[in-house]
């Protein structure tokens, strides 16, 4: 599925620069708050679900590619996060929902894990 | 713990320099200060800080007025909750006897919602010292939650866990090398204190710490495990 997909139906809020979105194919999933464990368990081009929204981030997205970090429960970052986001080409969505329903609505658009 | 007893087992163990550091929470640190008067035992007064990213990393201060400031941060970024006895313990403010002063009924355990990097912009900028702690530990360590340390943080030390040595502990994570690494006890009961770090300094004073730590100013330090 393409991430224009995913942010439409999950009413996400993009934090960064607009793409075209339609481009951009979502393969998997990843949910983790520990960001020693998405290093290691994140695949490549899928979307990673997570509340931290620590500069940290951008740059474990970046290592990884990963299509799009979804920040659930409003946690929004600070503008420096979201400046080096925009800087690294790494895509910032938000939403105020935690990421238990966020991983449940993209399981029922049918992306998996791996 | 009981103040007179932590300055006791401290000097019987040669200790000559603690600090006090609740988890978000200051308020034992004077009554430790107090029951140390005259015994020879520096307390610095501090806080265990876990930021919102559920890190926990050692405030250090010269003066409980400083301590004071960041605990008033600390409360308007804590959440407004009761701390639950029956799961998580008592939460007592004692005097410099261990008498009995209040219970502190807000719930402590939980995570101040300020990010690291704005909690070390405090602390810095109140003139403390501010350490991540246990750095090697998945819980509520640096490294496992943030994956590697922000290099723009310019962490004047590291603390490791006691379970293990700072080269063990270098080779299991190799980008702390470079880092100043300390070794502390996170020392809950009396049996626990270690007493590894030994610092070469004019008087205990944090700016003595710093330059021990970055050993400039002929102050230096080392850590030494007591066998």
């Amino acid at each position: 599925m393409n991430l224009q997909e995913i942010i439409d139906n999950l009413h996400l809020k993009l934090l960064t620069r607009e793409n075209d979105f339609y481009s951009i194919n979502v393969e998997s999933g990843y949910a983790s708050d520990l960001l020693s464990c998405v290093m290691t368990g994140a695949k490549s081009r899928g979307v990673w679900i997570t509340l931290m929204s620590h500069s940290n981030i951008i740059a474990v997205a970046s290592l990884l590619d990963l299509s799009a970090i979804i920040i659930t429960e409003n946690a929004m970052p600070d503008e420096d996060t979201i400046a080096k986001a925009n800087d690294e080409g790494i895509v910032l969505l938000l939403s105020i929902h935690p990421t238990f329903q966020i991983v449940g609505q993209l399981w029922e658009m049918g992306l998996r894990g791996t | 713990m009981i103040p007179p007893l932590i300055v006791q087992e401290a000097i019987s163990q040669g200790i000559n320099l603690i600090a006090i550091t609740d988890h978000n929470a200051s308020y034992n640190a004077s009554a430790v200060i107090q029951a140390a008067k005259g015994s020879g035992l520096t307390v610095l007064p501090g806080m265990e800080l876990q930021t919102e990213e559920e890190i926990h990393s050692i405030c250090l201060f010269d003066t409980l007025d400083q301590l004071d400031e960041l605990q008033k941060i600390v409360d308007s970024k804590l959440p407004d909750m009761k701390n639950n006895i029956e799961y998580l313990g008592e939460q007592f403010v004692v005097d410099d006897e261990g008498e009995f002063i209040r219970r502190e009924e807000r719930l402590l355990i939980t995570s101040a919602k300020l990010s690291i990097d704005k909690a070390f912009e405090i602390v810095t900028n109140l003139g403390g010292l501010f350490i991540p702690a246990h750095v090697n530990r998945e819980a509520y360590g640096i490294i496992s939650h943030l994956g590697f340390i922000p290099p723009d943080l310019k962490f004047d030390a590291l603390e490791i866990s006691r379970h293990l040595s700072i080269v063990e502990c270098i080779d299991r994570f190799p980008q702390i090398k470079g880092y100043n690494i300390i070794q502390s006890g996170d020392v809950h009961y009396l049996l626990d204190f270690l007493g590894a770090n030994y610092f070469d300094i004019e008087k205990p004073t944090i700016l003595e710490i710093k330059k021990a730590l970055h050993k400039i100013d002929k102050r230096s330090y080392v850590v030494k495990k007591r066998s």
